[in-house]
């Protein structure tokens, strides 16, 4: 891990936003299980090092899109609990008024383009708001989220090449947690993942993504120079999803060994590590941790109890936001 | 007789065309130990080993592009599209190649293969798990679409397809895998293009397909109890269409809804209304009447989504109005 000591602030702001992603996850894996929340959603828990250790080298300008497991890089880029949890139930005061839910939850005012259902979906809009950016000679950089199983849609390759070509400032992060759904990832990606981005020319980087530390400080640094016209860069992350693929996904051994899930879980995961560590080198007391892991509870807490209250959006919303400027698209 | 799930239709049904045909095989994403996220093709592999049952990568246009060449060549593919959705990906290896090929070659090449997918709101999956497509391909000359409403015509057509020459599109309802309805043991084939009378009526016609002819059941049951008799058709595939059956009804009874759950502008209910006042204009009583699903696109919140959907109660309010001879517009 990095040195200590050099910006108290920031390393428990990350380990905050880290415990604020495993808290929102817990409560919304329980709104699921007690038949609270409509539909299904993937859980980010285990992977709150890789969404906390870029979004923690981003600007509130700077833009990032998200994917199906989603939750973790809307907080970490700067949502609130009580606008996720609404939209996690379809309330109308959600970030997207109950019509997106988990899966394309997006939150405008902090510069996430959102979640999206379809796997790679997202590559595209990544590159075209690095495009903007240039275009518009603003110094804002876009992180594209994307899953390992999404290295094999081919909208992938055409978006580096383009991005490769052009220099824009965009950064593709691809969250290795060595699943796709039901399928381990060697089994569905031959060859090295870095290996095609730097087939486009393009600087890759592996890096631990259980490490909060060793992502931000390679992030912090593609950033700076993404702005300065050096990008596009691409980074795999090497991390663990300790959920199914989705909250319904319970009985998984036959594809995923519980000895597996354990080892990751006690051996690596990133906010014991962390939380170990700001001990250590004395940046905070097992005291002061332990208050604000309280503090982000109760805050959680609140939230969803305020979310469970809120109110439906009126059926008269179904047909608004179809096309802007059209007030209902069926009237 | 012994009633069986609609995805144990479609399972038997595979499981008897690769026995019976060495060159049919399953292609998808894990469509093998995972036997798809619906477990619709559980046990397949242990029979059939993973060379018939493949496994992809997340790569829809790539896998279905394959399927297209290993059916001109040989061998009978049964696509798994994970979500009637993820057509929009696979749209140009489908509709600019498997459904002309056999036309730009003078007849000389063929594509005998089947996507299977799905369709089917309120499962709270949002705008993009959700859509119901199949008006797209029917859409396309040369690719057949068949639309099962049941786990008899679940496995009929499936068969009909796999033994099909040309390319089919079959869409199951995702909310009906688990329903059970009754299917004799032994071979059962149903022909394309051979609409099914579900129910005789002399008043009133409702024509729906997939899940809507549930839907219609239900209106005529709830129309019966007031002294309206209404008949239900299922035309089971689209194309091709048995206009014939469609037609004698309409004349027979002289008013027509039509329901169908893809959007109701440019859709299916559209295209049956026109072929209706196309040839049955004299014995209409009515303007046959659309109803799809509303056209927008399909919002999370379970307040929103369930009004865009056509329900028994909506279709029946519609038919009484028909019936007591008000002219009604499609809203
Ligand atoms: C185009 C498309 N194909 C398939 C799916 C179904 N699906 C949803 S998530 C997923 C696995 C994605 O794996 P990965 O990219 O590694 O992300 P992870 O879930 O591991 O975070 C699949 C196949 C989808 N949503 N979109
Ligand atoms: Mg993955």
């Amino acid at each position: 891990m990095a040195e200590a000591r050099t910006n108290t602030e920031d390393y428990l702001r990350m380990y905050r936003q880290m415990v604020r992603i495993r808290t929102f996850e817990d409560n919304a894996n329980q709104l699921y299980l007690s038949a609270k929340m409509p539909g299904l959603t993937h859980m980010y828990s285990g992977e709150e090092a890789v969404a906390v250790g870029i979004c923690e080298a981003l600007k509130v300008a700077d833009k990032i899109t998200s994917t199906h497991r989603g939750h973790g890089h809307c907080v970490a880029k700067g949502a609130a609990f009580r606008e996720m949890f609404c939209e996690l139930l379809g309330k109308e005061e959600g970030y997207c008024r109950g019509k997106g839910g988990s899966m394309h939850i997006a939150d405008q005012s902090n510069g996430n383009l959102g979640a999206n259902a379809i796997v790679g979906g997202s590559m595209g809009i990544a590159t075209g708001s690095a495009f903007t950016a240039r275009m518009l000679g603003r110094d804002d950089v876009t992180v594209c989220f994307f899953g390992d199983g999404a290295t094999a849609q081919g909208l992938m390759y055409e978006v580096m090449n383009m991005a490769a070509l052009w220099k824009l400032p965009v950064i593709y992060a691809c969250e290795n947690n060595g699943y796709s759904e039901y399928t381990r990832t060697d089994e569905i990606a031959a060859g090295s993942i870095t290996a095609r981005a730097e087939a486009f020319g393009i600087e890759a980087h592996q890096v631990d993504g259980q490490d909060v530390l060793a992502v931000n400080a390679l992030t912090q640094d593609l950033v700076a120079r993404a702005r300065r016209g050096e990008g596009p860069f691409f980074i795999e992350l090497m991390t663990y999803r300790y959920h199914g693929h989705h909250v319904g996904d319970i009985n998984r051994e036959y594809y995923r060994a519980k000895a597996e899930e354990q080892e990751w879980k006690e051996t690596r995961d990133p906010i014991t590590r962390f939380r170990g560590w700001l001990v250590e080198e004395g940046i905070a007391s097992e005291d002061e941790i332990e208050a604000m892991n309280e503090e982000i509870r109760a805050d959680a807490k609140a939230a969803v109890d305020y979310a469970l209250a809120a109110k439906y959006p009126d059926t008269s919303e179904v047909d608004m936001h179809v096309y802007k400027g059209v007030t209902h698209a069926l009237a | 007789m012994r009633e069986i799930t609609l995805s144990q239709a479609v399972n038997e049904a595979l499981a008897e065309e690769m026995r019976r045909d060495e060159t049919v095989f399953i292609i998808g994403e894990d469509v093998a130990e995972a036997g798809t996220p619906f477990k619709v093709l559980s046990g397949l592999v242990e029979e059939f080993g993973t060379a018939r049952v493949v496994d992809t990568p997340i790569a829809e246009p790539g896998f279905m592009g394959l399927a297209v060449g290993a059916a001109m060549t040989g061998t009978r593919p049964v696509v798994d599209l994970m979500f009637g959705d993820f057509l929009f990906l696979v749209m140009d290896q489908l509709c600019n190649q498997a459904a002309k090929t056999h036309y730009m070659s003078g007849g000389k090449l063929t594509v005998p293969l089947v996507l299977r997918t799905n369709l089917g709101a309120t499962r709270r999956s949002a705008a993009q798990h959700s859509q119901s497509l199949h008006a797209l391909v029917a859409h396309i000359p040369g690719l057949k679409v068949a639309l099962p409403s049941s786990a008899l015509e679940a496995k009929g057509l499936l068969k009909t397809a796999i033994r099909d020459d040309n390319p089919v599109v079959i869409f199951e309802d995702k909310l009906m895998y688990n329903d059970k309805a009754p299917v004799p043991e032994g071979e059962v084939l149903i022909p394309f293009g051979q609409a099914n009378v579900k129910r005789e009526g002399r008043d009133i016609t409702l024509i729906g397909t997939s899940s809507m002819v549930q839907v219609c059941e239900a209106a005529a049951g709830i129309l019966s109890a007031e002294g309206i008799e209404a008949e239900v058709i299922d035309p089971r595939t689209i194309v091709p269409l048995d206009e014939a059956t469609l037609l004698a009804s309409a004349r027979k009874t002289s008013r027509v809804i039509v329901v169908d759950e893809g959007h109701q502008s440019y859709g299916i209910t559209g295209e049956i209304a026109a072929r209706i006042n196309e040839r049955a204009f004299y014995h209409l009583d009515a303007p046959v009447l659309r109803m799809g699903a509303m056209d927008v696109p399909v919002p999370f919140s379970p307040a929103l989504e369930d009004i865009t959907v056509p329900t028994p109660e909506g279709v029946a309010e519609n038919a009484r109005r028909l019936v007591r001879g008000e002219m009604i517009h499609a809203a």
